[in-house]
């Protein structure tokens, strides 16, 4: 048995959950256990976005000051050198172009 | 005939060394009048080295049942105990509890609530709690009380349970009178009960599970659903342990205890000790040559509506002895269950409501004749007064 | 009906009488009796009045009430020689006080005239014996010697049982002298 929350929802146009098949009373676990781990990863958090990070590659000095504060750890990192955004979980809160001191971030709407 | 030999113990010690006999993983407790011995004789069992028992001293009953669904969700067989205020004060973690499916037992030492502060019986504590989908046992003496926590811990970890139960008894009534308890083998309790194998552990690495996310409009209802049909489903596995209890330790257990109750007339329905007062009455009243009976519920939750209704709809009237108001304005918990149990039947007796008992206010076997006779009236004339009575109560 | 015997205990908080009326009690449970035996908890504070009951019968009790009616009063504490431990004592009821008086003197004081009135100085006994002011063990004594519910006897063994491991050879000795010396010092009238 597992619960319909694990598997992989439908999605509509707008990347909105569509009514899935649900699994009724008798074929969920019992008391809201989820029986398996990780299950987060399969719930994409940016889903809902309207606008996102489009970061200017030479203006950035690779402070880390956006990694600090991206309240959904969606800066992409390697040698330390800020490499991109995690489009997977980034809500497209702005936070990182606001923290910016040499302001390389700007938001834009994105286009689906 | 030889009796058992009966070893003098006070309720609480009862229920104290009945979780012994269990050796519970994890018992997580604050001590609270008049369940405090309860919790005294368990430490001196895990000081003296008696049980393995993980025991945590909590800082308060929030804290005391929140230890004990965290130890029940790492897979661990969990007990505490409690009463009044300190239920009250348990509240939110009592139906968190239920709802996860945590088969924790819990001897609960029935007491007024506040205010005005009172540390004797009655039983707005647990009535308060019938809602939240905890098990309830209601015990009249403490062999009851001994026995239904051997018992309450199999009803809780069956399968197809896995509710919570709570083992009730009146405070200082019977948690502070010594009566002779006849004690089973330590080896044939746990032979009873079994190896607790859990359904989850969250201390399994290799199976990592999620407990108590959240749960919006798209599920919780399904799993409110659930805890509807386990405590429905109850009705039919309780009776099994029941059986299973009569062969391995001789002793017959139901949903409820009846006494001269097969040819009544009138009858008169109560929880716990009181019943065992009531049993003097009948007595006394048989000897006089009238049909008078007593039903004594056991378990109040699941309410077993059939087993109940079946054997008190044949009676002309009845009356129901609340020991908790409900403040309803349309009687007690107990006799608005009863009520409702037999609305569906159709012959259907009078049924009157007292409450008494409140805050420790003793009740006597000559308070119960009373109410038999205006029962006994009631049978006769067939006038019954729709009105809520009070005993013992100055006016 | 009553093929049940009620005891009711007077006594102030500390002074045992709770003990008292449990030790009674088991001594009749080892005898093969059924029984009761509870205090009436109001707030609890050393030297309140306080009031317990034992209960013991051949059958199985089920009534779960305090005592209205006791068969036995045994007042423990000489300052509650009060009119007000007679409540519910009936005429052929039986009273046993601490107190140096001789039983008519307690009668007259109380105006009781049924029954039988016991008196015994268990304080001066506990003070001689176990030499604190203990008078609820003696009680015990000056009660079988007035009321023979249990034999002496069982008292004894069920009073070694229980103190023995708790407070040893020497105190154990001096309450079972205690009991004794009431058993006989107790008048009768």
């Amino acid at each position: 048995m597992k619960a319909s929350t694990q598997k992989k929802v439908n999605k509509d146009s707008k990347g909105k959950q569509a009514s899935p098949q649900k699994k009724g009373w008798k074929s969920i676990p019992m008391g809201g256990l989820i029986e398996r781990g990780g299950t987060a990863k399969e719930y994409k958090t940016g889903e809902w976005r309207t606008f996102i990070p489009v970061r200017d590659e030479a203006k950035c000095i690779n402070c880390m000051i956006c990694w600090v504060y991206c309240p959904d750890s969606s800066i992409k990192t390697q040698d330390g050198k800020m490499t991109g955004f995690d489009m997977d979980y980034c809500k497209g809160c702005g936070i990182c172009a606001s923290v910016c001191p040499v302001k390389c971030i700007k938001m834009e709407k994105e286009e689906k | 005939m030889k009796k058992t030999k009966l070893i003098p113990m006070m309720g609480d010690q009862v229920a104290a060394y009945a979780m012994r006999q269990v050796e519970p993983d994890v018992v997580a407790a604050y001590p609270i009048t008049p369940q405090t011995e309860i919790v005294m004789s368990f430490s001196q069992y895990v000081a003296d080295g008696k049980v393995k028992t993980e025991l945590i001293p909590v800082e308060s009953e929030h804290s005391a049942m929140s230890a004990c669904v965290g130890a029940a969700a790492a897979g661990a067989r969990t007990m505490t105990a409690t009463s009044a205020n300190g239920l009250a004060l348990m509240w939110e973690i009592v139906y968190i509890a239920a709802s996860t499916r945590l088969p924790i037992v819990m001897p609960v030492v029935n007491r007024a609530l506040s205010a005005p502060i009172n540390i004797h019986c009655d039983h707005s504590d647990t009535m308060g709690a019938r809602d939240s989908g905890w098990i309830q046992i209601y015990c009249e003496n403490g062999q009851e009380v001994y026995e239904s926590i051997i018992l309450a811990v199999k009803i809780a970890e069956h399968k197809d349970i896995q509710l919570p139960v709570m083992v009730c008894q009146d405070g200082f009534i019977t948690s502070h009178a010594v009566e002779g308890i006849e004690l089973f083998d330590d080896k044939v309790v746990k032979g009873f009960i079994g190896e607790y194998k859990p359904r989850f552990s969250l201390l399994d690495v290799d199976h990592p599970v999620t407990v108590g996310p959240l749960d919006l409009q798209d599920f919780y209802f399904e799993h409110k659903r659930q805890q509807s049909e386990a405590m429905d489903n109850s009705i039919k596995i309780i009776p099994k342990v029941f059986k299973e209890f009569a062969d391995t330790f001789g002793k017959r257990h139901d949903f409820s205890e009846t006494y001269r109750l097969e040819d009544a007339e009138v009858a008169i329905c109560a929880l716990s000790s009181t019943a065992g007062t009531a049993k003097i009455a009948v007595d006394k009243l048989r000897e006089e040559g009238h049909k008078v009976g007593l039903m004594k519920p056991r378990f109040f939750r699941p309410f077993p509506r059939e087993h109940i209704a079946k054997r008190l709809s044949p009676l002309k009237a009845i009356a129901v002895l609340d020991r908790s108001e409900s403040f309803s304005g349309n009687g007690g918990p107990l006799f608005t269950e009863i009520k409702a149990a037999l609305y569906p039947e159709r012959h259907r007796p009078a049924v009157l409501n007292y409450i008494y008992g409140l805050g420790g206010r003793d009740i006597f076997a000559e308070d119960i004749e009373s109410v038999f006779r205006t029962l006994l009236d009631v049978a006769k004339t067939g006038a019954t007064d729709e009105r809520i009575q009070f005993i013992g109560v100055r006016e | 009906m009553k093929n049940i015997t009620e005891v009711r205990w007077h006594g102030r908080g500390g002074q045992g009488a709770k003990s008292a009326a449990q030790f009674l009690a088991e001594a009749a449970l080892d005898s093969g009796k059924y029984i009761q035996a509870f205090p009436e908890y109001g707030p609890e504070r050393a030297g309140a009045p306080i009031r317990a009951y034992t209960r013991i019968s051949d059958n199985v009790i089920n009534i779960h009430s305090s005592v209205t009616s006791p068969d036995v009063v045994v007042v423990i504490d000489s300052t509650l020689i009060t009119p007000s431990v007679l409540e519910g004592l009936p005429k052929e009821g039986v009273l046993v006080v601490n107190s140096p008086d001789e039983p008519d003197v307690i009668r007259k004081n109380l105006s009781f005239k049924g029954g039988k009135v016991a008196t015994v100085d268990a304080t001066k006994i506990a003070l001689e014996t176990i030499k604190a002011p203990m008078p609820n063990t003696p009680m015990l004594g000056a009660l079988l010697k007035t009321y023979p519910i249990v034999s002496l006897d069982a008292l004894e063994s069920k009073i070694r049982d229980k103190f023995l491991k708790k407070i040893g050879e020497e105190k154990t000795a001096a309450n079972i002298k205690a009991i004794k010396r009431a058993y006989e010092e107790v008048k009768l009238g």
